[in-house]
């Protein structure tokens, strides 16, 4: 069962200009992407210049060995997705598929040990706002150091979550041979949303985590 | 449509060479380099980013336009943040030292 | 005129009918007059809060509202107008329709991103006007903190959500045209044969990427910490307020050039034709737009000078505020040339284009002085500020809006409109304007802060003017709405190009057919060739 595109969008000359646009498209995203993430990692820089004890201290309360398996698994999910792309390029419909769902298993690992992490926290009522409470030094910077954990990570969930939720419509149009080695632009696009993802991680897991361990 | 076949060879590698510096951030972190230990950190990174960036994210093997793109991002990024840390930086500046 | 000019009989107004052919369209077309509908809408309602506004402003004392209302007013006032009107209009009405015909293309690259476009932006248009109806928001169009995110009692994160869809909106615009641009032009259109809306855009789109997911952020931490009382600008735990200012500004301040970057275009379309003579200083031009882009993001703190931002940050900012006039300086100078030894006509859009000029360099000129540091500490916050956006917006944005409304609505329905009652309705905003906008310089130079709605009796002369000079500006508006939409069904028919400009989209019928062209036309020579001078045609 194998349906292929018998003509690109009627707004292209062909293939080739149509998949130049889409990849185009999803770069020019990706700049919006790193711009949106990047407000926040400016407002780490400002209170991390600020309040370096505090946020070491904060970091402390991090569960560096959790952190350092998810950010394995991510990594992992990476080359999942791309061998999932791969498998697309050279036409193998149930690789794309599998990968694709190993992708998504990996990212459902990752949100869980998240949850994980999430529900310790709200024990150690180190959740910001009226429930916070902490009798270390420099309590309300921590509090600071904590609302960007939470808001930065949370952010990164949330997109993590939208990304499963694509992979799923991609496996699914996978399953009815929709792709084929002509056309998988959604995968490969798809692809670059997952990867970015990715790197927003490799860089919030050494800024949050990896504070001050010595 | 002929986009670049990338070996999986090459993204097996990569995932090892990912999984090599996250150890090696992890380890970096608990041995007391001063300052050094912020450098380093972003320096490993901006190297996994880079890894994933261009072989993953096939950068690699794309476009001029799309690599122009894509830096065009991170260098907004980093002209907000430079930028914005010019007012951080020198707000304990006195303004006049002596009138 | 062409005594035969005729109406296609199939066009893109005709080609389906119903009401889902225009919900479900994805013509650049429609979705541009999807845009117009919502937006003549949006502006006319937050016109109807300057209205208010300067009714309020014609006593001295506070006496028509309240001062909760009055900062509800003049807030909706803003935020509809930059958010909901001036943001969108020309990119989203003349350039969606313009865009793939000048560069020769069938559509946008990703049409059906574009009626999402739509979409998103009449959801956040519901979420402004369901807050207004609500009770408004009272925090000013730009959101500071501690205000809004502690002590005020309105809708602020209604509001928020309402912008932060529109924002999508403007950012799945910038992606499209960027893309539009760089991959689906016509054989031979070369990056330098483009015409200079197109740079404009281009331009434009760079902003629109780069800027909006910051003041998306800035605005998504204030309902975060609203929402779940998180202090990230709380000075009570460190927090900077300045830190949501240089957030907010990131975005805010180059947003002012997606508001007259498109116009720019606009003008450098109609000079060129309106003048029969090829644009001086066409590389210059199109650089311009380009330095203006990237330049513009590097002046937003000069809104912060008096916020405690470092005086050295303010010096830098005042010195790359200085810089940025250049490139808009260039513009002026080049559009001032291409009339020198034009055969210059003066229909309504050319009366548009040259009321741009003017009020766009007194505008920015104004700037200037806002620039300067030592003259910014004194008239922040006043009326000297108010005044001086409004020239470049109103004076230059909206004129320009309104001169490519009037230039290509042949295009656009296939027919002309009444020139009379366009030169009348012209020449109306224009000293409709300056009377309302002038005093306000000198209202800002003699100390009145805005936002207030009360002041001394010494200034109520000058906001008489001032309110006067806005009834006359509101009737010059609605007689276009009038003519313009008598002229959709009665007017003569246009034919192909009316105005004998130069151009992809005039080398096709008017209305265009759906898609565009009946072939993808070639390029063979420069834009704007207009051939040696011929004789002024008085439509």
């Amino acid at each position: 069962m194998s349906e292929t595109r018998a003509a690109p969008a009627h707004q292209f000359d062909d293939f080739e200009q149509q998949y130049e646009a889409a990849s185009l498209g999803m770069w020019a995203f990706l700049a919006t992407e790193i711009l949106f993430f990047g407000g926040l990692f400016l407002g780490y820089t400002v209170y991390r210049t600020l309040y370096p004890a505090a946020f070491t201290e904060g970091s402390h309360h991090l569960d560096i060995v959790l952190g350092s398996i998810n950010t394995a698994v991510l990594i992992g999910s990476s080359l999942t997705m791309a061998l999932a792309v791969h498998s697309a390029q050279v036409g193998r419909r149930q690789a794309i598929v599998g990968f694709l769902a190993l992708t998504m298993l990996l990212g459902l690992v990752f949100l869980s040990i998240k949850t994980v992490e999430y529900g310790h926290k709200f024990d150690e009522a180190l959740v910001p706002g009226a429930h916070f409470v902490y009798d270390g030094p420099f309590a309300p910077q921590v509090q600071l150091f904590f609302s960007f954990y939470f808001i930065m990570t949370g952010l990164h969930a949330l997109h993590m979550v939208v990304g499963i939720g694509i992979m799923a419509v991609l496996a699914w149009l996978a399953w009815r041979g929709k792709f084929s080695p002509t056309y998988h632009t959604p995968v490969e696009i798809s692809g670059l949303y997952w990867h970015f993802v990715d790197v927003v991680w490799i860089f919030l897991f050494p800024l949050l985590y990896l504070l001050g361990r010595h | 449509m002929t986009q670049h076949v990338v070996p999986r060879q090459v993204y097996y590698r990569v995932f090892a060479a990912l999984l090599a510096l996250t150890l090696l951030t992890v380890g970096a972190a608990h041995v007391d380099l001063g300052p050094l230990n912020i450098a380093l950190a972003l320096g490993i990174a901006i190297c996994k980013a880079l890894l994933v960036m261009l072989f993953f994210m096939h950068l690699r093997y794309s476009t001029h336009l799309t690599w122009i793109v894509a830096a065009a991002g991170v260098i907004w990024l980093g002209h907000l943040i430079l930028f914005s840390m010019i007012d951080y930086l020198t707000r304990s500046w006195l303004a006049f030292s002596s009138w | 005129m062409n005594a035969t000019a005729t109406t296609p009989r199939v066009h893109y107004l005709n080609a389906n009918y119903g009401i889902a052919s225009w919900l479900l369209t994805t013509d650049h077309k429609r979705i541009a007059l999807l845009y117009l509908a919502t937006i003549t809408l949006l502006f006319f309602i937050g016109g109807a809060a300057a209205v208010l506004i300067r009714l309020e402003l014609i006593t001295p004392a506070g006496d028509l509202v309240h001062s909760e209302t009055y900062n509800r007013l003049f807030t909706l006032h803003g935020i509809i107008m930059i958010f909901f009107f001036l943001i969108p209009s020309i990119p989203t009405v003349l350039g969606n329709f313009l865009v793939p015909m000048m560069i020769g293309a069938r559509d946008l690259a990703f049409p059906r991103l574009n009626l999402a476009s739509w979409y998103l932006f009449t959801a956040g248009s519901v979420f402004a006007l369901v807050v207004m109806v609500a009770g408004g928001v009272d925090t000013g169009w730009t959101f500071y903190t501690p205000y809004s995110t502690h002590y005020s009692n309105s809708h602020v994160v209604l509001t928020i959500v309402g912008i932060f869809i529109n924002g999508f909106s403007s950012i799945l615009t910038g992606i499209n045209f960027i893309v539009t641009i760089h991959t689906m032009r016509a054989p031979g259109m070369t990056w330098f044969r483009l015409p200079l809306f197109i740079w404009a855009h281009y331009a434009t789109s760079v902003i629109f990427i780069l800027g909006t997911p910051v003041v998306a952020i800035a605005l998504s931490l204030v309902a975060i910490e609203r929402v779940f009382r998180v202090g990230i600008f709380d000075p009570a735990l460190g927090g900077d307020p300045v830190l949501f200012q240089h957030l907010f500004w990131f975005y805010s301040h180059p947003a002012v050039y997606i508001m007259i970057l498109p116009a720019m275009g606009v003008i450098s379309e109609v000079i060129t034709c309106f003048s029969r003579k090829r644009i001086f200083g066409y590389t210059a031009i199109a650089l311009a737009s380009i330095s203006i882009a990237v330049i513009g993001f590097f002046v937003w703190g000069h809104h912060m000078v008096v916020s405690s931002q470092s005086v050295y940050a303010s010096m830098v900012f005042s010195f790359m505020s200085m810089l940025v006039a250049i490139p808009s300086a260039v513009k002026v100078f080049n559009w001032t040339a291409t009339l020198y030894k034009g055969s210059v006509a003066y229909q309504a859009p050319m009366l548009y284009a040259f009321g741009f000029i003017g009020l766009f360099t007194i505008g920015g000129l104004t700037g200037l002085f806002l620039a300067s540091l030592a003259v910014d500490v004194h008239v922040h916050h006043t009326y000297f500020v108010i005044a001086h956006f409004h020239y470049i917006m109103v004076g230059g944005a909206v004129m320009a809006y309104l001169g490519g409304i009037h230039f290509w609505f042949p295009k656009i329905t296939g027919r002309l409109y009444p020139e009379g009652w366009a030169k009348f309705a012209a020449l109306v905003i224009f000293v409709g304007f300056n009377l309302t906008f002038f005093p306000q310089f000198l209202l800002g130079y003699l100390g009145m802060p805005r936002r207030y709605h009360f002041y001394p009796e010494e200034w109520q002369v000058l906001n008489v003017m001032s309110s006067a000079g806005a009834s006359i500006l509101g009737v010059g508006y609605v007689l276009p709405l009038i003519y313009l939409v008598w002229a959709m069904r009665y007017g003569a028919a246009a034919g192909p190009n009316p105005w004998r400009a130069a151009g992809l989209e005039w080398q096709t019928s008017s209305p265009p057919p759906t898609d565009n062209f009946e072939r993808t036309p070639v390029v063979p020579e420069e834009a704007y060739a207009y051939g040696p001078k011929e004789e002024a045609e008085v439509v």
